[in-house]
């Protein structure tokens, strides 16, 4: 395997596949034997990525660009991963890590509070255990993986839904900022022809990822990433696809803005398409560890997207929406528990995944959540938006203990709400310099005024 | 109303002066003369061809039914323009809309009909501005039934954002500002005295007037929600919100200081004071020519507009008129076409009715629900496309397709044609419309390689007709069909 990097590089890669999304889709029968010069090494990198290419014909010896692209990127040294899940709807953190040992919580939450035995208890600090449905994320926890964040938000609270995950999203207090946090930092490290550098598995753009001059993909969450299209078969879907992507490609230098954007996503949606092949659909083989169902897209998005980093495709930022809705003014118990056991058990299920493939230590997932919510609940069995929420880092490289303490119930802020102890100005502060190794004061405004806290190992 | 407001305004409505302010004739044709000189917008000269044609029944409606845009062409721009802005009166036309198993829709009942209802109007209209300016006061005020939870209150905005579509913005506002929908949207209905809610009074002048951090202050924020406070509604078990009225006990009658005005305002008050803020006009016009034209106006052309609006009382189809007819329509870059505009767009090419639910999960797979804007700014049309969305378009052009399916064994086999008049049986399937040089040739490499490749004799009587159907998607989903 040392005799050549690229080779035992691309070896490795291509076990990954193979071991990933199923099997490496069958060379087809028109492609010239990937040996010696016949091929250039960005195809056969390319390809041994675990890339369903299909070149056909003389006209196009040459790789669209973006395939190029994305080859090209994939040949470098492989880089961090950062996986954002966002928790709609803003997560109850008394009830995630509920304060039984907190004199008030009782007074606070006389029905919706957890019971003294129930779920597991929280080794950092004894007022707190976890929610039974928390059980993967304890885990995780007793293993040194995760970090809890258990009271992160901002000064000037903002109780609007919108208002608040605008402001997580875009990294700064400011309504108007209109390019995502991660969006920005792809911006200054990024490539402008390398679509998967951020992608997102929502169906549509997260706007923590809104770049203002790179491209991002996004992907729908169902694992299905084909352009299915009935009444054309055979070779003439390659024909059409090709076509697409020269289509796209024409127009993509366009003088007229508005083609040029159609072209660009033309050609950037078509080439999306060949190279997530291995990764979707009937490739795509869910490992048995992730929820088999009530948990949505979840598992699907989950365990394609490990797949995708240890075939080593050049993914550096990465948002989904995880299951559930946690904006629960009533019913609290049984929405919550069903929400927080599937994003739980599939945030295991992951990180086994991806320890599995040996890309764990490239990868860290931060979970989040717009606001958390009241100290005290409101009788409808559930709770009213609030302030500071709970939130977690997920992965073997984390430091694994707690950002900030447990605000405590005996100190709420006027509206009856839990006080910030982090910040998560100062968290992402942290995750680009420590994790992802760049300069946060280009990212993040006023990047000088926050505390970064120590986020690694 | 207090008077106490209007009194100390120092602009009432114009409309209000010109009723006691009688001129003599002279000074009247002098004044009307200077306006004129003053307000001329530029108007295009260029040839008003069947592209042209395409472009404003794009913007200005829905895309062409087959013929309709060589038929616009020949009016010429004036008439044209005159056609889609002073419509006869609605006569839908085509199929009525079915479900899933062929019954009527039940908008205001069934999951998702609303969304049907409307698009049906999209696609059998015969008035397709005032049903697209329909859209525009959606995105404008956008209101989502995610907070509504009313395809009843929906649907009563919707009707009045049909009946207003291009009469006064100032009886929109007020319109809007009562409307049932947008009180529970923007928490207008249970704000009280005690508890004044700021957000429907932020978001009105924030998105629907004056534009962010525009002549206003937080003061006027707080102010102005005082002004409003007073609506309230009911509950019923099986209606859902009912009764919604002004309870006068609720609303604070004191006296309010907005900017810089005093007076014991109320909600009219609110709109007045919003309508005559000096920031105003500007961001009308502004805002307006934007759901037309991607480029802003030039100073002179945005002045011109501004004094247009206010002459004319805040009416708004003046102002559509000039912009349908100004240069900067016809000359400047496309506009990505909403996902709900090309999808109802394709209907009308193929004369399909709504005839399936689907359509609810297409296009909000194309990122656009209707009644779903993703929040109070609206949707945002730099955000149209990405790849996941342009692979919506995709499936949604599969399902336009779906009873237009040439399958090899039971379709009439093709004539032998060149490529190139493949492309054109491909182009006049859907009503022939206009595509650039570039896309052409690809297409017609595309429909080469079907000819070349077709080596057996199966494959003979097959592949002209795989061709078709791969042609007809690739034409409709081109970036010349995308953006308009």
């Amino acid at each position: 395997m040392s005799c050549c990097n690229d080779y035992s590089r691309t070896e490795l890669l291509r076990n990954a596949a193979a071991a990933a999304g199923g099997a490496i889709p069958e060379p087809d029968s028109r492609m010239p034997v990937p040996a010696g010069s016949s091929l250039s090494r960005r195809s056969f990198l390319l390809r041994s990525a675990g890339v369903a290419l299909s070149v056909y014909g003389a006209t196009r010896l040459e790789l669209p660009a973006i395939e190029a692209a994305v080859a090209e990127a994939a040949a470098g040294p492989p880089q961090p991963v950062l996986v954002s899940i966002f928790l709609s709807g803003g997560i109850d953190p008394l009830s995630v890590l509920a304060p039984v040992g907190d004199p008030v919580y009782r007074k606070l939450r006389p029905t919706l509070a957890l019971g003294e035995a129930e779920g597991t208890g929280f080794a950092e600090d004894g007022r707190l255990r976890w929610h039974p449905a928390a059980a993967g994320l304890s885990t995780l926890h007793s293993e040194g993986k995760v970090s809890v964040l258990p009271g992160v938000g901002y000064d000037h609270p903002d109780q609007s839904h919108f208002n608040s995950r605008h402001f997580w999203e875009v990294g700064a207090l400011d309504r108007q900022l209109r390019t995502g946090w991660m969006g920005r930092y792809l911006d200054r490290t990024g490539t402008p022809d390398n679509p998967l550098q951020g992608i997102c598995f929502d169906g549509r753009l997260a706007p923590a990822l809104a770049a203002a001059k790179v491209p991002v993909a996004t992907v729908s969450g169902d694992g299905r990433f084909d352009l299915n299209t009935p009444g054309v078969w055979s070779e003439m879907s390659g024909w059409m696809h090709d076509t697409l992507a020269s289509l796209g490609a024409r127009h993509a230098s366009s003088r007229d803005a508005g083609l040029r954007q159609a072209g660009a996503v033309t050609a950037q949606a078509t080439s999306l398409v060949r190279v997530l092949k291995p990764f979707g659909g009937k490739n795509l083989v869910v490992p048995p560890d992730y929820p088999k169902q009530d948990a949505g897209n979840m598992p699907r998005s989950l365990s394609s997207l490990a797949a995708m980093i240890a075939a080593g495709l050049p993914i550096r930022c990465v948002a989904i929406t995880g299951y559930g809705g946690y904006d629960t003014h009533d019913d609290q118990p049984a929405d919550l528990e069903k929400g927080l056991k599937a994003v739980s058990s599939s945030l295991l299920a992951f990180q086994r995944d991806l320890e599995a493939r040996g890309v764990a230590d490239r990868v860290l997932t931060q979970v989040w959540s717009e606001f958390g919510r009241r100290g005290e609940e409101n009788g409808s069995l559930g709770t009213d938006h609030g302030a500071a929420g709970v939130g977690f880092l997920i992965g073997t490289r984390v430091r694994g203990t707690m950002i900030g303490e447990y605000p405590g119930l005996d100190r709420l802020d006027e509206d009856g709400n839990l006080r910030a102890t982090s910040d998560f100005r100062g968290v992402y502060c942290g995750l680009l310099e420590q994790w992802l190794g760049t300069d946060a004061g280009a990212v993040i405004p006023e990047a000088a005024r926050f505390a970064r806290p120590a986020l690694l190992k | 109303m207090s008077t106490g407001g209007l009194a100390r305004s120092p602009i009432a409505s114009p409309r209000l002066r010109s009723r006691f302010i009688v001129p003599a004739e002279a000074t009247r044709r002098r004044r009307r003369r200077a306006r004129a000189r003053r307000s001329r917008i530029p108007v295009y000269h260029g040839r008003f061809g069947v592209e042209q044609a395409e472009r404003l029944l794009w913007r200005a409606g829905f895309g062409p039914r087959p013929g309709e845009a060589k038929r616009l062409a020949r009016k010429g721009l004036d008439d044209a323009v005159r056609s889609l802005t002073r419509p006869g009166s609605e006569r839908l036309s085509g199929p009525s809309p079915r479900d899933d198993d062929g019954r009527p829709l039940a908008p205001e009942d069934a999951y998702g009909h609303a969304q049907l209802w409307w698009l049906d109007r999209m696609v059998r209209t015969r008035r397709p501005l005032v049903e697209r300016m329909a859209l525009v006061w959606h995105d404008w005020f956008a209101t989502s039934n995610e907070g509504v939870g009313s395809a009843r209150l929906m649907i009563r905005q919707n009707k009045l954002f049909r009946r207003l579509a291009l009469r006064s913005f100032e009886d929109l506002l007020r319109e809007v500002t009562r409307d049932p929908a947008m009180l529970i949207w923007l928490s207008g209905s249970g704000s009280t005295k005690e508890a004044p809610n700021e957000n429907y009074a932020r978001e009105l002048m924030e998105l629907f007037t004056l534009g962010a951090a525009r002549g206003y202050s937080e003061r006027d924020v707080r102010e102005q929600a005082r002004a409003l406070t007073g609506f309230e509604h009911e509950w019923d078990d099986n209606l859902g919100p009912v009764s919604f009225h002004f309870e006068h006990d609720n609303h604070d009658s004191g006296v309010k200081r907005v900017f810089g005005e005093r007076g014991r305002f109320d909600w009219r008050d609110t709109c007045r004071l919003c309508l005559t803020n000096s920031n105003h006009p500007s961001f009308f016009v502004t805002k307006l020519w934007s759901y037309f034209i991607p480029t802003p106006p030039s100073k002179r052309t945005r002045s011109a507009l501004e004094r247009l609006y206010v002459a004319g009382d805040y009416e708004v189809r003046p102002l559509v008129e000039a912009i349908l007819r100004h240069p900067a329509f016809y000359e400047g870059p496309r506009m990505v076409k909403p996902p709900i505009v090309h999808i109802a767009g394709m209907l009308r090419a193929l004369g399909r009715g709504v005839d399936t639910e689907a359509w609810v999960w297409l296009s909000d797979g194309a990122g656009q629900q209707l009644f779903y804007p993703p929040d109070v700014a609206g949707w945002d049309d730099n955000l149209w496309l990405d790849t996941s969305t342009w692979r919506g378009r995709w499936i949604a052009t599969v399902f336009a397709l779906q009873d237009e399916l040439l399958q090899p064994g039971k379709a009439p086999l093709l004539p032998e044609e060149s490529a190139s008049a493949a492309v054109d049986r491909a182009l006049s399937f859907w009503g022939d419309p206009t595509i650039s040089r570039s896309t052409r040739t690809a297409l017609v490499a595309f429909a080469e390689r079907c000819r070349t490749g077709a080596d057996r004799p199966w494959k003979k009587d097959a592949y002209p007709l795989l061709c078709q159907n791969a042609l007809r998607m690739m034409i409709a989903t081109s970036p010349d069909l995308q953006a308009a």
